[in-house]
């Protein structure tokens, strides 16, 4: 049977492959899914660094207004982390429950990680809503332009990643842990704990920087 | 209250531009054409044929050969452009103003770029990638096909709203980059700018979407025996090209959100006050901006390097250095981009670390070049139509990477940046790289993919057009630009410079001569097919797309082939291989689906609310478009196979993938016939 | 159709599984390399703004690849190379978006906008 190992058992004048299997449907490929979606997501990276770029450019541009230091709330960024950490853990919980092929502790682990994104995304919302209370609106200045879009682009992807972990259960429900369904979950999860890594990148950059200088 | 503005937004009578005679004349003319299009396809009943066969596709082939006639007729709307720049540019001397106001003008040059770049290029290579690279590699189709589709579509989206924009509005005037302070809101705040970032976010998708896929392929789905250094060079340059793409349209995504923001909620990324800074914009574009570049030129340097190969007898002189080059070029094209903006003040230190990096790119291409050259030397040259375009590129090219070596040096820049000299270098450049080697490919694949090759006299017809208009039309704007004449001018004080456009002038009309002997040569060779016909290898190729029909069967190879060596086709055919004429296997394909081209028509739904702030159509074509890509992803059902019985008839037969009389997807197929699905392990 | 896609499954994908150890080793080091940095700034023992600057990137690259091992399970050989590859290569595109476009905007602005120099800005020379 063939594989992706070159030569593997061919002759040099073999040119063709001789289906034996007929799993094999023409391809004797593994999935390309997870390497696309991996890759999908490396391209995100870049998104994003064009998003920290501009911050890093903007970062001082106060116009007169508000500076991290006025607008910055540590110990609700500090709770935030804690909920996504925590989020990824459980996420990770659910995988290992997907490999072992225990559907309702996968949908267990899947509906509690999106309890805590929606509780990460309630707390941004609260803080934004504060700062914009406040005056310290996206429109104030360079600075908050690039803060809120920045901050609210990742919480986006979060939000995103709820209604995708929704959906997933629907579909787990509907057709149990099979192999489109165990793929689905496999991105799911690059995509949870990306997420996660850009948000070590904010609370890092952003928030712990603004309030040092 | 619910009023005109509720329903209409900002659109109202005055956004169709009735007092404008050319626009108006060009909009009778489009819709007349169109109304006889539409009209022919109701008449022959192709309705059915069309939506089955070419807009719910998935195969590669297909999607490719759309990508083609997508960029040839944004080819003639880009070249129309052209051809009013230069008519202006002759006339508008003592005293005359010329026959476009200031304000037509800008949108023409800033139209005329961004269609030939995002519309025109960037398609035709998708285009050429799409249909030759998974046949290179042995594979069935791309790693994703429904994503294929739907970036295909999405690219036609984004180039409706362009189009849309002559009649409906106004296109931006902010240059082709849509370049702030211009572009920004106070500036600008009609709907062009707005036209112009909906239709390239839109795009911007599709062209994303489809790096991912390509790059995915070349990795997951090669032959077995096919490592990495026994891929065809194509394959390594399309692959480097889309790896570049991937990285840099996050970015250039990312540019043109800011400043959606600034225009739609006021923020205050590129404004000038607020604490916005405007040269960020042009940071940030210009790291989209130069890869991009790389990412059209690299393919092509692949389409030389196999047609010298072929038309030569021999094997391509320095495989590795070609590949190592190629990899250079991908990773030092991101380290180069201030060079778009040494005058915009870094200084001299930033200036000449770019200005060094921007040398010594070159040098890998230079390889690439003599390369070429060696593989030529002491070959058995046959100047068929490709091999005269690979010629015509290396004597036209090599001037335009000389003049980018030139202006590589911030001192010269500071006088020659936003000179004609500078848009002469990436014209002589584009032309002659791109466009060329485009041209070239369309001659040497063209028989692969229809089953006959294209008539040589029109063929002849459209290269002389093209390198005698090129030279003739570009090189005065080389002296006048080296004069000191500025771009995106349209009126000129000094008469001395006339005679010069005038020339330019001429020049275009001899590429319209070439533009003309591309269509009517495709009209041609249509009627003329049965004389022209060919099998499966007219050039004596060497890679693996030649092994098969020509057209191929919709699932290009009965069997997976397996490699040994470079020019693997070269190779079986030196070895005496001869394909198996039974034994065949069920083979597994995608379905099509009517979801992509669903998507991309909301997606452009949106992006024409947006333009014109009519909200509630925006949020109705958004919310439809999350509904119907969550519900593409309840399908589970995606792929069928074609019995062994279908296929060894397929290859008795010599089905090609464009038979009209035949559907291998079982559902289409009345009871009783073969074809119907089999479940898998049966 | 999914005796096909279990077959591929039986492959055992090649991605990297993680295992209960890995997890929770990755999140008690996740927490300190957190508490650490959140503690050095909101309690400031450390009196250097530029000390504890150094700092923060050096726990936050910490705990990238912390995750990137633990979470991502991110090796050598997974997808035969190509994810740690990919990975690689994004991460030095990202830097040179990042540093390159502060390094190109501090000039910028010090030559051409004065009024901008507001603050101190990043150290990058």
């Amino acid at each position: 049977m063939a594989t992706t190992v070159p030569h593997a058992g061919f002759d040099r004048d073999t040119f063709h492959l001789v289906e034996e299997d007929a799993h094999d449907h023409g391809s004797a490929h593994a999935s390309p899914v997870l390497l696309g979606f991996w890759i999908y997501l490396m391209s995100d990276a870049l998104l994003f660094a064009a998003l920290f770029a501009t911050y890093g450019v903007l970062s001082t541009s106060f116009a007169g207004g508000p500076a991290p230091r006025d607008i910055f709330e540590l110990e609700l960024v500090a709770l935030n982390t804690a909920i996504l950490l925590v989020s990824s853990i459980t996420y990770g919980f659910a995988m290992l429950a997907m490999d072992k092929g225990r559907q309702t502790a996968v949908k267990g682990w899947l509906a509690l990680t999106a309890l805590l994104g929606m509780s990460f995304v309630s707390i941004e919302l609260y803080e934004f809503g504060v700062l914009i209370g406040e005056g310290a609106t996206p429109q104030r200045s360079g600075f908050l332009s690039a803060f809120f879009t920045l901050v609210g682009t990742h919480g986006l992807h979060v939000t995103v990643g709820i209604i995708w972990i929704g959906i997933m259960l629907v579909q787990v429900g509907k057709h149990g842990l099979n192999a489109i369904n165990r793929r689905r979950l496999t991105c799911l999860s690059m995509f949870w704990h990306f997420l996660d890594v850009i948000w070590i990148g904010v609370f890092s950059f952003v928030y712990l920087m603004g309030m040092v200088r | 209250m619910i009023d005109a503005k509720t329903i209409f937004g900002r659109l109202g009578w005055e956004s169709f531009p009735i007092h404008e005679p050319i626009l108006l004349v060009t909009f009778v003319v489009v819709a007349l054409g169109g109304i006889a299009v539409l009209g022919a396809i109701t008449k022959f009943k192709l309705w059915g044929y069309l939506w089955r066969e070419w807009f719910t596709t998935v195969d590669h082939k297909k999607i490719g050969i759309m990508y083609f006639i997508l960029g040839i007729v944004m080819l003639l709307r880009g070249f129309a452009d052209a051809i009013m720049m230069r008519l202006q540019q002759a006339m508008a001397f003592g005293g005359s103003e010329g026959y476009l106001n200031a304000h037509h003008y800008d949108q023409v040059f800033t139209a005329h770029g961004t269609i030939m770049i995002f519309f025109v290029a960037i398609p035709l290579v998708s285009g050429v990638i799409n249909f030759v690279m998974p046949l290179q590699i042995g594979a069935r189709d791309v790693a994703f096909p429904y994503l294929n589709s739907l970036s295909f579509w999405l690219t036609a989206a984004g180039a409706g709203l362009v189009m849309v924009s002559l009649f409906v509005g106004e296109f931006s005037t902010a240059g082709w980059l849509n370049y702030v302070p211009v572009a920004n809101l106070e500036n600008s705040p009609g709907v062009g700018p707005d036209y112009y970032l909906w239709a390239l976010q839109i795009a911007g998708v599709g062209t994303t979407l489809s790096a991912l896929n390509m790059v995915t392929t070349v990795i997951k789905m090669r032959a077995p025996g096919m490592t990495m250094m026994k891929m065809p060079v194509f394959t390594w340059t399309a692959f480097c090209s889309q790896v570049l793409a991937i990285a840099i349209f996050p970015v250039l995504t990312g540019a043109f959100a800011m400043l959606m923001l600034d225009r739609y909620i006021g923020t205050n990324f590129f404004t000038n006050d607020l604490g916005g800074n405007p040269m960020m914009y042009w940071n940030l574009v210009w790291l989209w901006g130069h890869p991009e570049v790389y990412v059209l030129i690299l393919p092509v340097f692949g389409i030389y390097s196999e047609i010298t190969s072929t038309f030569t007898g021999k094997r391509l002189f320095g495989y590795s250095s070609m590949v190592y080059a190629t990899v250079v070029i991908t990773i030092l094209s991101y380290l180069v981009w201030l060079h778009h903006f040494f005058t915009m003040g870094s200084g001299a230190s930033v200036n000449s670390f770019f200005g060094i990096a921007t040398m010594v790119i070159a040098i890998p291409t230079g390889a690439k070049i003599f390369n070429w050259l060696f593989t030529m030397y002491r070959g058995e040259i046959r100047f068929e139509l490709p091999m005269m375009w690979v010629v015509a590129f290396m004597l036209t090219f090599t001037v335009g990477g000389m003049t980018g070596v030139l202006l590589a040096v911030p001192p010269a820049d500071f006088v020659l940046h936003n000179s004609l000299f500078l848009v002469a270098h990436f014209h002589n450049v584009i032309i002659g790289g791109v466009i060329f080697g485009l041209f070239a490919g369309i001659e040497y694949w063209f028989p692969k993919a229809f089953g006959f090759t294209i008539d040589k006299f029109w063929g002849k017809v459209h290269f002389w057009g093209w390198v005698i208009g090129y030279w003739v039309a570009w090189t005065p704007i080389y002296i006048v630009g080296l004069m000191g004449t500025t771009r995106r001018v349209r009126l000129f004080d000094d008469p001395t410079l006339q005679p010069y456009f005038i020339i330019a002038a001429i020049g275009a009309a001899i590429i319209l001569v070439g533009i003309l002997g591309l269509l009517i040569g495709l009209v041609v060779s249509y009627r003329k097919r049965a004389q022209l016909k060919v099998g499966n290898d007219p050039w004596d190729g060497r890679t693996l797309e030649w092994s098969t029909t020509s057209p191929p069967p919709s699932y290009n190879f009965a069997f997976t082939p397996v490699v040994h060596d470079l020019d693997a086709w070269y190779d079986m055919k030196c070895r005496g291989y001869d394909h198996p004429k039974d034994g065949y296997r069920p083979v597994h394909m995608p379905r099509n689906t009517g979801t992509a081209i669903i998507q991309a028509g909301l997606a452009a739904a949106m992006g024409f609310a947006m333009v014109w702030y009519i909200w509630w159509l925006a949020i109705l074509a958004f919310v439809a478009l999350v509904a119907v890509t969550v519900w593409h992803s309840f399908d589970y059902n995606r792929d069928y196979h074609i019995p062994a019985d279908e296929v060894a008839r397929v290859e008795r037969e010599k089905i090609g993938f464009l038979d009209i009389n035949y559907a291998p997807e079982p559902a289409l197929l009345p009871a009783g016939k073969p074809g119907a699905a089999i479940p898998a392990g049966a | 159709m999914s005796a096909a896609t279990d077959h591929d499954e039986a492959h055992g994908s090649e991605h990297g599984h993680g295992s209960k150890k890995s997890y929770l080793v990755g999140f008690a080091l996740s927490g300190i390399l957190t508490f650490i940095p959140f503690w050095l700034v909101m309690a400031k023992p450390v009196g250097n703004p530029g000390m504890v600057a150094i700092l923060i990137i050096l726990f936050a690259v910490a705990q990238i690849l912390v995750h990137t091992v633990c979470f991502l399970h991110v090796t050598t050989s997974g997808e035969g190379g190509w994810t740690l590859l990919a990975y690689a290569f994004t991460t030095v595109l990202l830097v040179i978006t990042i540093a390159g476009s502060m390094w190109i905007m501090y000039h910028l602005n010090t030559n051409m906008m004065p009024g901008m120099m507001t603050g101190e800005v990043s150290t990058t020379p």
